[in-house]
């Protein structure tokens, strides 16, 4: 293993403990310290805050609202089950909270141009949406085969005037879309800001977009206090690169006796190998621009994951959950596609709510947690996205014909 | 410490031209193939060699560099292929070096990695995606093993940064000629001499020019400025355009042939 500062803090900005950092080619360190100035200027400027503020309040939705899950968590061992909203924001998930964020911050640096990467299209979606209400010119990388498993998203970006590039290249799925994404960035960084989906990348990415989602926490820290009088006993998102569940984490880091837990895709099982679980069955390294857990070979070599679920499809993780990780401050489980899929379907029947399949893997966590904790546990689940996109897949795993 | 590397660009100097660096990707287009190119790269005039290792994950190469490494990686080539293909090319007397990127050292073992390079006889490792600022425990274990480091800058390195990058290179500092991913290109971008200008102004380490250089005509205008001229992407097509490896091969043989003449017509 790597001789680096494993054993003691690194508290130098984008540090993560080991991991975080900025792992790129000099070309883009200029745009990088660039866009870590901006951030760092528009957290402190009230006038950015509020135009923030004003598009989260008239444009997409916010303060999302919580639902107590009553009939689900009948079969979660009687735990009370609470769901965050995020399902509930346009476009269909929290992704757009961070995109708001990064193109408002393209548009104040003057910027006429953003790309993205993304898999199952939900960040896609939401970056063409932002791009479309802001004025700018919008490039969307996504890996051919996802182009091909979401072609509803691909139509939408379409739609709302984005242009989307099929990714030929290695797995053709969301890690080569990246690659992509970085290349143009490279050649255009000038006139182009990246639009980042998740907390991975190089800083200030991990540590921008979890500021754009922490919100997420925030809000629902207060909703459960307003609703039950006390602090959640644990909180539960689905972890890909792992936005959705920083943005709800974040504010209850604090909050030593609330459990955060995470749950990443386990595939057909972490033991078979085919899966995209990347703390639980993954080691440490470097991926797209930051030292984090990763799926790789004996050379270094990033191996492809597998999931049901597009949006949780990915062979990383953001740095700093592998620091909550390696700290014991969250935990981490891996849900087979099995496992999530009847998460998902119980929820469609007992709630009336159709949740992404990312999403699914969180519920299907709640179901184990809430039997380990019973019934007088209080469970915070991070509805992060709804299900629209993935009504084909579900169709054909449940046998429903189309 | 001084390395082959170091003692050719004094060499070249001497000489009044610039050093041919020529590239491949260790495993391509075969093992046994690597070898043939790094024997003509040797016969033919080159004078250092950069071994490629190929990595799933290339975000600073282009299409002709990414399809190379995917076929290396297919073939099955790790770490132990690489460093064979170094002492292959250092066993015919000519200064080489490993181009990678971080992950496959990390993997591998950072000291342990300075240490296999140093013990198959190379003079560094150029690294193009780990800037200086997370590169102290690798300077380490390069001054440890006595090898090179070679960081990579690009025309939208600051003045002062550059100053700051390029403190921490030695043997020589690649400088990438154009904001943008490897692979042959019609012409030399302009912005190739103002960066190579703007490094002599902070550095006695000679800057070798990459991305983009191709023809003798391209070696021979960046000779005019710089110490090295690197050439990649086009010994890639002249092998993956060729209809057999011996064909290949001759068509490598006749571009360095051709780069040769360039890189010592540059200051004429």
């Amino acid at each position: 293993m790597s001789t680096s500062s494993k054993d003691q803090i690194d508290t130098r900005a984008g540090h993560f403990g080991q991991f975080g950092g900025r792992y790129v080619p000099e070309a883009l360190i200029g745009a990088l310290d660039e866009l870590e100035a901006a951030h760092n200027a528009a957290q402190k400027d009230p006038e950015f805050l509020a135009e923030l503020a004003h598009l989260h309040k008239t444009y997409s939705g916010r303060p999302s609202i919580i639902t107590e899950a009553k009939r689900f968590a009948e079969h979660a061992g009687g735990a009370r089950i609470i769901l965050k909203r995020e399902d509930l924001n346009h476009t269909g998930s929290h992704k757009i909270n961070n995109v708001l964020g990064q193109a408002l911050l393209a548009k104040r640096s003057g910027k006429k141009r953003v790309i993205a990467e993304t898999g199952a299209g939900q960040h896609g979606v939401a970056s063409a949406t932002a791009a479309a209400l802001m004025g700018l010119e919008c490039v969307v990388y996504m890996g051919e085969e996802d182009t091909k498993r979401q072609s509803l998203n691909v139509a939408r970006m379409k739609l709302l005037g984005a242009e989307v590039i099929p990714v030929t290249t290695g797995s053709k799925t969301l890690k080569d879309a990246i690659n992509e994404a970085m290349r143009d960035w490279v050649t255009n960084v000038d006139s182009t800001n990246y639009l980042f989906g998740t907390v991975a990348g190089p800083h200030p990415f991990p540590t921008m977009v979890r500021d754009f989602q922490k919100i997420i926490g925030e809000e629902a820290r207060a909703q459960v206090l307003e609703l039950t009088g006390k602090l959640p006993d644990a909180v539960l998102a689905c972890v890909g690169g792992g936005s959705n569940a920083i943005g709800i984490f974040y504010d209850f880091i604090k909050d030593k006796d609330v459990r955060l837990i995470g749950l990443e895709a386990g595939g057909d099982g972490v033991e078979t190998g085919r899966h995209a679980a990347t703390i639980t069955g993954g080691t440490p390294g470097v991926l797209h621009g930051a030292r984090s857990y990763l799926l790789q070979d004996e050379n270094g070599q990033t191996v492809e994951s597998h999931s049901i679920s597009a949006g949780l499809d990915y062979p990383g993780v953001g740095p700093e959950h592998a620091y909550l990780s390696d700290i014991g401050r969250a935990e981490y489980r891996a849900i087979t596609d099995a496992e999530a899929m009847y998460a998902f379907s119980l929820l469609c029947k007992t709630e009336g709510i159709i949740p992404a399949i990312e999403t699914a893997h969180a519920l299907a966590g709640a179901l184990q947690v809430g039997r380990e904790l019973g019934k007088d546990a209080t469970l915070l689940i991070n509805l992060s996205g709804r299900g629209d996109k993935d009504v084909v897949t579900a169709a054909e795993y449940f046998g429903i014909p189309l | 410490m001084t390395t082959p590397l170091a003692q050719l660009f004094k060499k070249t100097q001497s000489e009044n031209r610039a050093a041919l660096i020529a590239y491949i990707p260790a495993g391509y287009p075969t093992q046994e193939g690597c070898k043939a190119v790094i024997d003509v790269f040797a016969d033919a005039g080159v004078d250092a060699i950069e071994i490629g290792f190929p990595y799933s994950d290339p975000v600073m190469d282009g299409p002709t560099i990414q399809e190379a490494a995917n076929t290396s990686l297919n073939a099955g080539t790790g770490a132990k292929e690489v460093f064979d293909a170094l002492a292959h090319a250092t066993s015919r007397g000519v200064p080489s070096v490993v181009m990678t990127y971080w992950n496959p050292v990390e993997k591998y073992g950072v000291q342990e990695f300075a240490e296999s390079i140093s013990s198959n006889s190379g003079s560094g490792v150029i690294t193009p995606d780990l800037p200086v600022d997370e590169a102290q425990p690798w300077k380490t274990a390069c001054a440890e093993s006595e090898i090179n480091s070679i960081f990579v800058v690009a025309p939208s390195t600051t003045d002062q940064r550059l100053e700051k990058v390029t403190a921490q290179c030695s043997g020589f500092v690649y400088a990438a000629s154009l904001m943008g991913v490897t692979g042959a290109r019609s012409g030399i971008s302009s912005g190739a001499k103002d960066l190579v200008d703007r490094i002599k102004k902070v550095t006695d380490t000679p800057v070798a020019v990459g991305l983009g250089v191709s023809t003798r005509e391209h070696a021979k205008e960046v000779a005019a400025y710089a110490d090295g001229v690197i050439v990649g992407s086009a010994f890639i097509n002249a092998l993956s355009g060729a209809d057999s490896l011996d064909s290949g091969i001759k068509a490598v043989r006749a571009l360095v042939e051709q780069l040769a003449l360039g890189v010592r017509e540059g200051r004429g």
